[in-house]
């Protein structure tokens, strides 16, 4: 039970980096994004490939940081990573939505992301195979915080833990004390509002590509730390990813950060009472839940 | 030559079947605009609904009860219809985003259900022991598969006709004025909610017909059947054929299943033994770019909606 309750909070800290960009995203361009897992998908196996080049080119960054698997290479390749997959997350909007968005067929950007999600996860398939990837193959040992009940924490969720919180206070920091952030929150009230009070809508909308990419893909690299990454990890974490925008409230980012943390920890404690196999229709009935107690979630607010 | 027949009769009855299912859709999408991200989930509540129904008595899970067979295949639309019910009850007073996500949500926890409920439905093992109906009489060869194919060509041609009808009606009317302005329906007086909702309930009732049919037509279902895969293909099918246009869903559907059975046959003919493997990955790509393609270049589709405009406004 204890266990169950660790295991969700760890689980929590990946979904909520994972809502956060896509509240930003819905709250923003007002549709649904279903291809927003896919930049999980994307950051983690770019984080993989840049891993390996990084160790390649300087084998003494291969070196661990003290009882966590994580080298000194990986945290270089997750800061590319964050990069680049923040700037496919503003080419993928060029190039498709974009497009689709000016051509005043807003309810059809669903279908774009859908159509978007299976091209990126069917070629991430192709390129690098449909078999699992680890970033590390050392085992790594538990450590036991109680034998009875027998309790087990691995050193990286830890580390995966208190990396998304201080991400977290980061994008805090920068949407409630810059003007940025100001800008952003504006244009989210009221787009025409903002533009006349000289906020440039293009350049705002780029910007929450990038950070929900960055975050997508800080939050793929600790799903792959925790499990393995594999290229349908996008189709397993689109659910419990949208489960969190909608309990938090859709466009709140506080929102999202707690909807991932119940999401979580809804989904590791269900295992107490429900067979495993079960597991992936629980962010739906959480949904359900929601819908009925408190339809805009816990932060949302009603808007057409 | 029987067999290119015999192939061409199994090809049209699936991509007759489908074709029932993009109307069913058209009508939620098309001439509402309602969002159906499960499309998969009502089509396979109708597949389910109708074998656990009509079927003869199975150990280790709910069914048996032998139902006449319309009563079944009524039986299976029901269950999609309930099922919509309750989704659209909790979601179509909200923004579209919930719509979408939550029928897409229904689609993976009806496909979880389905896999691991054995009690229910047989769990992976699928629902067996569902006798095709008139099997005693048709046999099991040609003369049956011609004798459904002209019944699934009927009911198509029974529930293309009924749609027009209703797209041509004041309710169909109706449907549009709320997807092109929501206000605008309102301030004259009539209650969007109620007629989305009503909307995306009948379009789930045709897409669980058309996963009745299905399921009679291969007299087995199973979680294999539920995949998201058809949503998209089925989506694949509406946009390409136009969205809004009921005979456009049909073309689309009998183009798209003829593209998909085509690329998989090549794929798997032509393609290297190494890359078998990832020919469903291929067929995916390929089926995303459709997707995606066509709402860049001709998001109105093949065939587009043609608005008829009953009154003129006079020019003074």
């Amino acid at each position: 039970m204890i266990q169950n309750l660790i295991d969700g909070v760890l689980t929590g800290s990946y979904l909520s980096l994972g809502a956060i960009g896509l509240t930003l995203v819905m709250h923003i361009l007002r549709f649904a994004n279903f291809s927003h897992a896919e930049l999980l998908s994307l950051g983690a196996y770019a984080a993989l490939v840049f891993d390996a080049l990084v160790t390649a080119l300087a084998p003494v960054l291969a070196t661990k940081l003290g009882p966590l698997s994580l080298t000194y290479a990986l945290l270089f390749a997750i800061l590319i990573s964050m990069v680049l997959t923040g700037l496919s997350a503003v080419l993928i909007d060029r190039l498709v939505f974009k497009r689709v968005r000016e051509k005043g067929w807003e309810l059809s950007m669903v279908f774009a992301s859908f159509g978007m999600a299976l091209i990126i996860r069917n070629v991430i398939g192709l390129i690098f195979g449909l078999s699992p990837e680890l970033y590390s193959k050392d085992i790594a040992f538990a450590m036991i915080l109680s034998r009875d009940p027998l309790i087990l924490v691995k050193p990286d969720q830890v580390f995966v833990l208190v990396a998304a919180l201080a991400l977290m206070f980061v994008l805090h920091l920068i949407l409630s004390r810059t003007t940025f952030g100001y800008a952003l929150r504006a244009v989210a009230e009221n787009p025409s509002l903002a533009q006349v009070n000289g906020v440039n809508l293009a350049r705002t909308v780029m910007a929450v590509w990038l950070i929900g990419g960055s975050l997508a893909a800080v939050a793929g690299v600790f799903y792959g730390l925790s499990h393995q990454v594999i290229p349908v990890m996008g189709r397993d974490l689109v659910l419990p990813i949208f489960a969190a925008t909608i309990v938090g409230g859709i466009g709140s980012v506080y929102g999202a950060v707690l909807g991932g943390f119940i999401v979580g920890i809804a989904g590791n404690l269900a295992l107490v009472v429900l067979p495993s196999g079960y597991t992936p229709s629980i962010p739906f009935m959480l949904i359900l839940i929601v819908l009925m107690i408190r339809p805009h979630g816990l932060f949302g607010e009603a808007r057409a | 030559m029987i067999g290119t027949i015999s192939y061409l009769v199994f090809f049209a009855t699936t991509a007759s079947i489908l074709a029932i299912a993009v109307l069913g859709l058209n009508l939620q999408w098309g001439n509402t605009g309602l969002f159906n991200g499960g499309v998969v989930a009502f089509f396979g509540a109708g597949a389910y609904g109708t074998l656990i129904l009509g079927g003869t008595p199975q150990d280790g899970h709910l069914g048996g009860y032998g139902l006449f067979y319309p009563l079944a295949l009524l039986g299976g639309m029901a269950a999609a219809g309930v099922m919509a019910w309750i989704v659209g009850l909790l979601t179509l007073r909200l923004r579209h985003d919930y719509l979408a996500i939550a029928t897409f949500g229904v689609a993976v926890a009806f496909e979880n259900l389905m896999r691991n409920a054995e009690w229910l439905a047989g769990g992976a093992k699928g629902v067996r022991g569902f006798e095709r109906p008139l099997r005693d009489a048709l046999g099991d060869g040609f003369l049956y598969n011609i004798a459904f194919f002209i019944t699934v060509l009927i009911i198509l041609i029974t529930v293309y006709l009924f749609l027009e009808r209703l797209v041509a009606s004041p309710f169909g009317r109706l449907l549009r004025a709320i997807r092109e302005d929501e206000e605008a329906a309102s301030s004259l007086g009539k209650s969007p909610s109620r007629i989305r909702l009503t909307a995306f309930i009948t379009g789930s009732v045709i897409l669980g017909l058309a996963g009745g049919l299905y399921g009679t037509f291969y007299a087995f279902v199973s979680p294999q059947d539920v995949l998201p895969t058809l949503t998209f293909q089925i989506w694949a099918m509406l946009i390409v054929g136009g969205a809004g246009n009921n005979r456009g869903a049909i073309f689309g559907a009998f183009l798209i299943w003829g593209a998909w059975t085509a690329s998989g046959w090549a794929l798997s003919r032509f393609a290297p033994v190494e890359a078998q493997l990832y020919t469903g990955s291929m067929q995916f790509v390929l089926i995303g770019v459709v997707i995606v393609g066509m709402l860049m270049w001709r998001p109105q589709g093949l065939l587009p909606e043609r608005l008829v405009v009953s009154q003129r406004g006079s020019k003074e």
